[in-house]
């Protein structure tokens, strides 16, 4: 029992991460239609840079505040000078990401070095809760809190506010979305930028378990993209839900059979294209 | 006149590959032997991307299990030449059966998005399973083609010629697909699917017929790989391999299969000649991605002055 506790809050951890990264990644695809490739570079730059911020000031706050700040920023360069003139040209902006995401990942390797590193815990976390038996750190209970209120937030956004009902519209329909008088474009660049950051953002919270390490950028990729498959691309719901349902998949089954454990994503993959193509909250 | 010129071209091509080794260094053979292989490979996704327009990211995958499966069957079970051949031929081609079934209805950007995300399943498979695949180490030990197949010549000359062999029996198997009756739906699929359904043609049927032709040749590429390099490892099918994969092909001209030979050996031979020289590959071949989209996005081979001056255009 506390075995199965402990692994269910393991697997809400990786839940915790992989949502910060596919709800951009789903965003971006929902309004602009790009498989970003480059989305695991802005995590692994999010690690990078938070690395030198903590280095120099030891609060990982500061850190991820600037690593946010400063992937959103980047992100939205790399739409303004590579991606908007290819507007509904998938493959050739799929190319540009690829382009980017081997440009970032020599880039961390000149700037920072190839040596795997942790960042220090924040020193309030660096404990743990006990709760019976279960006895889990308190830090990754605080990364699956915070993924919570970013996931409320994300939600409050979409469904509340001026800038997520044209965000829905551009996902169902960009064109239409244009025709409205909507500025898909700027809209785009804010999603980029924000999912960027998301990315990053994610990235500093995995930083003093996971670390950074060179290669980094596709390890977590694979499990992203899987996610926005089931959940259905372009749905933050479906990022929500596809998340948990592949961090707990891949942490038992890293668990229980480690062999096969990039295997036990396939089978729920399989299932969901079969049944529903567009994933479980996607429309056509 | 345009179109002599470009069969001049060929066979002056064609007899240099025949004649020229023997005078060429073993690093050169070598070379030129990697080029007809990832040629192959680059061709079997230009059925899929260029002819049928349908974007795999997964493409090295079929290619990295049909490498794997030669490995282990030579190494770990000791099988003879023509089990390991026939073996790896045979779980590559099963594999795009078994994977064609699940994309073959979606298009466009989701065809890319799923193909990457099955691709990258395999890459986790060879990776993780480290009973059978050794996991990051891979498997190695693979013996030489001339060894195991009982040829009395080794080296890599000989190696090279019965390369060249398959290399242009593939071409040519290809070449007929792509201009057959089904080759020529595929293009119609390509350029407008709805008039092609509304025609009668069952385009679920030819695009699945489409990756699973793609599979086969790739399956032929990876055997022969495996053979080539003695080694295989989880970096032959992850998400970059199969990215160079693509842009072998966009680089070289999707829609013509001699843009893909011209994409990989361009690509073949950058990638060799200058990692001998600078740590920095991979700025380089991200630079050779953005360049390609933004000066060429078209191909090499389709651009007006190769057209103009060899007859060869992609035919619309």
């Amino acid at each position: 029992m506390t075995y199965l506790i402990t692994q269910t809050l393991n697997g809400l951890f990786s839940a915790a991460l992989l949502f910060l990264l596919a709800s951009g990644l789903t965003l971006v695809f929902g309004v602009m239609r790009i498989v970003n490739i480059a989305h695991g570079s802005f995590y692994m730059l999010g690690v990078y840079i938070a690395s030198t911020i903590v280095g120099r000031t030891k609060s990982l706050w500061l850190g991820a505040l600037v690593a946010f700040i400063l992937v959103a920023s980047v992100g939205l360069l790399v739409q303004r000078l590579f991606l908007r003139q290819f507007a509904s040209r998938p493959l050739a902006q799929m190319m540009m990401t690829m382009g980017a995401a081997l440009l970032f990942r020599d880039a961390a390797f000149l700037i920072w070095g190839g040596d795997p590193f942790t960042l220090a815990y924040p020193s309030a976390l660096g404990g743990s809760v006990a709760a019976g038996d279960v006895v889990f750190p308190a830090y990754r209970l605080f990364v699956i809190l915070v993924a919570g209120i970013v996931a409320a937030a994300l939600w409050a956004i979409d469904a509340g506010t001026l800038v997520g009902a044209k965000l829905r519209a551009a996902v169902d329909d960009s064109e239409m979305a244009g025709a409205m008088g909507i500025d898909v474009g700027r809209l785009s660049g804010l999603v980029f930028a924000v999912g960027a950051g998301l990315a990053a953002f994610g990235g500093v919270m995995s930083g003093p378990i996971v670390g950074g390490y060179p290669g980094m950028d596709f390890d977590l990729l694979p499990l992203a993209f899987v996610v926005v498959i089931i959940g259905g691309m372009g749905s933050l719901k479906g990022a929500l839900v596809g998340s948990v349902v592949v961090g707990m998949i891949d942490n038992f089954g890293k668990a229980l059979v480690p062999e096969l454990s990039y295997f036990t994503l396939f089978a729920p993959m399989v299932i969901v294209l079969a049944l529903k193509p567009t994933g479980l909250y996607g429309r056509a | 006149m345009v179109a002599r010129n470009g069969r001049v071209l060929f066979s002056t091509v064609i007899a240099l590959l025949i004649a020229g080794p023997p005078f060429l260094t073993s690093y050169w053979v070598g070379l030129l032997t990697q080029m007809m292989i990832f040629a192959i490979l680059a061709m079997s996704l230009d059925i899929l991307l260029g002819y049928t327009g349908l974007p795999s990211l997964g493409h090295a995958g079929v290619f990295g299990v049909a490498a794997y499966t030669v490995a282990v069957l030579s190494t770990a079970q000791h099988f003879g030449f023509w089990t390991c051949v026939i073996g790896g031929l045979l779980l590559g081609t099963l594999l795009s059966a078994a994977f064609g079934l699940l994309v073959s209805h979606v298009r466009d950007v989701y065809f890319l998005m799923i193909t990457l995300a099955l691709g990258l399943v395999l890459w986790g498979v060879s990776y993780r399973w480290i009973p059978v695949t050794g996991g990051d180490n891979g498997v190695s030990g693979i013996p030489r083609l001339e060894a195991h197949a009982g040829l009395p010549v080794s080296g890599p000359i000989p190696f090279y010629y019965v390369t060249l062999c398959v290399f242009v029996v593939c071409a040519a198997l290809m070449g007929l697909v792509v201009s057959s009756p089904f080759g020529l739906t595929l293009k119609g699929i390509r350029e407008n699917e709805s008039r092609m359904k509304s025609l009668g043609v069952n385009t679920w049927l030819h695009c699945y017929l489409s990756y699973v032709t793609a599979g086969v040749f790739a399956s032929v590429s990876g055997v022969a790989w495996a053979y080539y390099n003695g080694f295989v490892s989880p970096t032959y099918l992850d998400l970059t391999a199969s990215s160079e994969l693509f842009l072998m092909v966009t680089l070289g001209g999707p829609g013509t299969l001699v843009g893909p030979v011209v994409g990989a050996a361009a690509i073949v031979l950058l990638k060799n000649v200058i990692s001998a020289y600078t740590q920095r590959w991979l700025l380089i071949l991200g630079s050779v991605y953005i360049v390609t989209i933004l000066a060429a996005p078209d191909g090499l081979w389709n651009l007006g002055v190769f057209a103009h001056a060899f007859g060869h255009h992609r035919e619309e």
